[in-house]
């Protein structure tokens, strides 16, 4: 009964399950309270010609009662839900691990900001469908989307957000156990939505220094911005690529939206490829 | 009023000379004949929308097999079975498919006319079921169907207060139902959108790959919106003006005051989808950009538009059905209903408080957190008026004299499959809970206990009422054994679901064997699969058995159930301007045992002695 829901590798995870408990044991006591007296009802009162049904037409005392009983249980449930939704989305703690996950019909972009800890510069890393995140560590993470609304979904860290065009969506997640977990799209996204998802790879330290260093050699980032400019070819193609072109398109239309000169759609397109060039 | 209620007389007056087939069959401008006409074109569609589940159920099952029976479907659509295509086709699967017992079973079936089901296709499926179902068939049934037939004859009038009015509205429908179905046979297909269509995939047609098909949705909703609207006008205008002399509001059966509360909902809710339904019809065609964010639109004002209208539509369709098995539990319970204020005031709690919960459905749409909260609160307080409801139904049982009919059954159904219902919604009407649970089979579960638990409350009113409509009784044996049997199967179909979103099963995927952390649940799906074609088969008997008492059914005097509301003291079926005499209402509905008579049921309109009269209410 306690094994429903999938593993738990999260920090607030332990509260949200806490709360699905707690909630399937109030509504399990409401359930077998109402099932048994409706079948104690049935049978206790089925028809017998001998006698007459009692004649009345209600008790306001027990309309109170089972207005005011559910009415206080409701809003406990309200106010234990509360507390637990604002540490999982108002309280985002500090973190220098970012990426921006981007969904298209039908794959997630990741992108990694690289050493210089910016997105849109020539250090960047663009993948689909891999995440890779250190163990322990929160992450923040950017969500967009190319096309249509789409819904990041990791089951095993009770983290889902939908992914809106035009509109990029800050959350945060932290896996504490390392792993592998399946990320799909949780939002109908079109004919490919089925099968659409991508793999959360989330590495102990020693896994993900190697698979740091693997994508960012430690010799070539120790010379900074001299030195990020030096990327190599495939980044370039991904991480460059994606900003003169792709970046773009999601980055103007909120600033559009906000009523700002429609100038400003090129100013993110300018500045990446500026810096590219720096 | 008087006005109408002049016009109505004259109508029924005038109207007592032979009218030719096509004004009393076809064009009718009765509301008993416009009610039957919603009532079989809404079985129809129940059929349409049914058969859409099974090709879903196969799918999710057996992922990827020929599904039976299929073949004569186009290509785009359906593939053609290949030789080797058998259960567990996916690469190293079968282990966790082949052991269950409808692996052989899939196997030999599939090969009969089988063939495969196209990714893009099961999502015209599943949208369209949902569809169908919401608007052609709970709607129409509910709604159209039988509160045309019970408003005049529950409240004592003659007719509806615009009986031409009335016929248009049932023919606004047709041309909107035949458009739906049509828009299967369009290139590219039917809406694939879900029925919620969210934009941006509903708002551009090369996101989604449907054209023609998403617009025909679009105009068919639009159009069924007017026809909708026209019988809200109606609705609520009889209620007010037409109720019969001594029919005041508090002796309105609690069914009538479902009806009008519904119908001010309709009316109210309706402009609000008709105005999200042309803004995505715009987008669509003419290239505007309301959900478009490349053109300044955004894609979740569309959300809010709909759920602000959809909200409101989940208690247009399910309040119906709490006033028919209010009317239904007293009566076999030969019992007042329990808190009679109570059951109307909650009624209004809901109608009411289904305008402000709507952001429920956004939780993690991008909508802010702090909303979420607000909404959250107004979500748990929509929770008190059900309660009320379920315990008041529970008070009406006690001490009851509880004759088990085959309404009586079906309504039982309905209050148990309501109370899951109610009782799942409050997981996801916790923000933090529903983050993980949003978008999968717990809603999937928690929607068709409420909503295809309304199917419940159908069968009892048509159970109840039939005898009213047709002039003929069902028959009572094979009644309880289509009860049994939709009871068990349908609770095998829909509670496993509830197993399935807690394992994180997605909704709106055609195969689950995609992911891995779904293939030690598989085994529910092919057990809910094998329960739903078992619900599916179970209806068989309903069929027959309305079938053949409409032909052959026992011949129904005016009260069979010695039950207490007006139409009881009309003929069945009753005739043109339904009462011989205006009848006068002396009492609430719900007079069952009263120690005023000798018999446990007192009509509305039984006029007594001065004594008792004033003992009465």
């Amino acid at each position: 009964m306690m094994q429903w829901l999938p593993e738990d590798v999260s920090p607030y995870g332990g509260s949200i399950d806490a709360l699905f408990y707690f909630i399937y044991y109030i509504t399990a006591a409401a359930f077998i309270l109402v099932t048994a007296l409706m079948i104690i009802f049935l049978y206790q009162y089925r028809r017998n010609d001998s006698r007459r049904a009692v004649y009345t037409h209600g008790h306001s005392g027990l309309e109170l009662v089972w207005t005011i009983v559910p009415a206080l249980v409701f809003i406990g449930l309200g106010l234990a839900s509360k507390s637990i939704w604002e540490e999982v989305k108002l309280n985002v703690p500090e973190t220098d691990i970012e990426i921006r996950v981007t969904g298209k019909q039908f794959n997630w972009e990741v992108l990694y900001p690289g050493p210089d800890g910016e997105f849109e510069t020539a250090d960047d890393y663009q993948v689909d469908n891999d995440i890779h995140v250190p163990v322990g560590k929160p992450v923040r993470v950017f969500l967009g989307s190319k096309d249509v609304i789409h819904s990041l979904f990791m089951p095993n860290l009770r983290f889902k957000q939908d992914m809106l065009p035009g509109r990029q969506i800050e959350a945060w997640f932290q896996a504490d156990k390392a792993g592998t977990y399946e990320a799909p799209c949780a939002e109908l996204c079109g004919f490919g939505h089925s099968g659409m998802k991508g793999t959360l790879y989330v590495d102990t330290p020693e896994d993900y220094a190697a698979w740091y260093d693997k994508r960012w050699p430690p010799a070539e980032t120790n010379g900074s911005d001299a030195s990020a400019a030096e990327t190599s070819e495939e980044v370039l193609a991904s991480g460059a690529v994606m900003d003169a072109e792709t970046m773009p398109e999601a980055e103007a239309e909120p600033a559009a939206t906000e009523e700002e000169a429609a100038s400003t759609e090129d100013i993110p397109a300018d500045s990446a490829a500026q810096e590219a060039t720096e | 009023m008087s006005e109408a209620g002049a016009t109505a007389a004259h109508d029924a007056h005038a109207e007592h000379h032979e009218l030719g087939f096509i004004r009393t069959y076809i064009f009718s401008t009765d509301h008993k004949m416009i009610g039957r006409q919603f009532l079989f074109a809404s079985i129809l569609m129940l059929v349409v929308g049914g058969l859409l589940a099974m090709m879903m159920r196969w799918e999710l099952a057996w992922p990827e097999t020929a599904v039976p029976f299929t073949s004569w479907i186009s290509e785009p659509f359906m593939y053609p079975a290949d030789e080797d295509s058998t259960v567990g086709a996916v690469e190293g699967l079968s282990e966790y498919v082949d052991p269950y017992p409808g692996a052989n079973f899939a196997k030999s079936l599939g090969s009969v006319g089988g063939a495969h089901m196209d990714p893009a296709f099961y999502n015209s499926v599943f949208t369209m079921h949902a569809t169908i179902m919401i608007f052609f068939v709970v709607m129409p049934f509910m709604v159209g169907g039988f509160g045309n037939f019970l408003i005049p004859l529950m409240i004592g009038a003659g007719d509806m207060a615009f009986p031409v009015l009335n016929m248009l509205s049932f023919w606004t429908a047709v041309p909107a139902t035949i458009m739906i179905v049509y828009s299967f046979f369009v290139e590219g297909g039917a809406a694939a959108g879900g029925w919620t269509m969210y934009a941006t995939l509903s708002a551009d047609p090369t996101l989604s790959g449907v054209d023609t098909g998403a617009d025909l949705w679009v105009i068919s909703l639009l159009i069924l919106g007017v026809s909708s609207l026209m019988g809200a006008i109606n609705y609520i205008t009889t209620v007010v003006n037409m109720r019969a002399p001594g029919m005041t509001w508090f002796r309105m059966p609690l069914v009538i005051w479902s009806l009008f509360v519904t119908a001010i909902l309709l009316l109210l809710a309706l402009p609000v989808l008709t105005a999200a339904l042309g803004m995505l019809l715009f987008d669509r065609t003419m290239g505007t950009s309301f959900f478009m964010p490349g053109g300044g639109g955004e894609p979740i004002l569309w959300q809010h538009l709909f759920w602000f209208f959809g909200h409101p539509e989940v208690y247009i369709l399910v309040l119906p059905a709490m006033g028919v098995t209010s009317d239904i539990l007293s009566t076999f319970s030969r019992k007042p209903i329990f808190g009679y204020k109570a059951m109307a005031f909650s009624m209004i709690a809901l109608a009411f408080l289904s305008w402000i919960v709507w952001g429920h459905h956004m939780f993690v749409s991008g909508m802010n957190p702090v909303l979420g909260t607000a909404f959250m609160l107004t979500t748990m307080v929509i929770a008190v008026p059900s309660a009320i409801k379920t315990f008041n139904w529970l008070g009406t049982l006690w001490g009851g004299n509880i004759r088990f009919t085959s309404p009586m059954l079906f309504a039982l159904g309905f209050v148990s499959n309501f109370v899951i219902g109610g009782l799942s919604g409050i997981y996801m009407a916790s923000t933090p809970v529903d983050i993980f649970i949003h978008d999968t089979y717990f809603i999937v579960a928690h929607f068709h206990y409420v909503v295809a638990g309304i199917i419940f409350g159908m069968f009892a009113a048509l159970y109840y009422w039939f005898p009213k409509i047709f002039g003929r009784m069902m028959n009572e044996t094979l009644g309880k054994v289509h009860f049994a049997l939709t009871y068990i199967f349908f609770n095998c179909a829909f509670f496993p679901m509830h197993f399935l979103g807690v394992a994180g099963h997605m909704r709106r995927i055609y195969n689950p064997l995609q992911y891995e952390f779904l293939y030690d649940v598989q085994w529910w799906n092919v057990f809910i699969t094998m329960s739903a074609f078992c619900l599916g088969l179970s209806q068989l008997i309903f069929f027959a058995n309305f079938i053949w008492s409409l032909i052959a059914g026992k011949k129904a005097d005016k009260n069979p159930w010695e039950a207490n509301t007006l139409e009881w003291t009309a003929p069945s079926p009753p005739g043109h301007g339904n009462f011989e005499t205006t009848p006068t209402v002396y009492r609430g509905p719900y007079e069952y045992s009263s120690p005023l008579v000798k018999e446990d049921w007192l009509p509305q309109d039984r006029k007594l002695g001065p004594e008792a009269a004033t003992a009465s209410q």
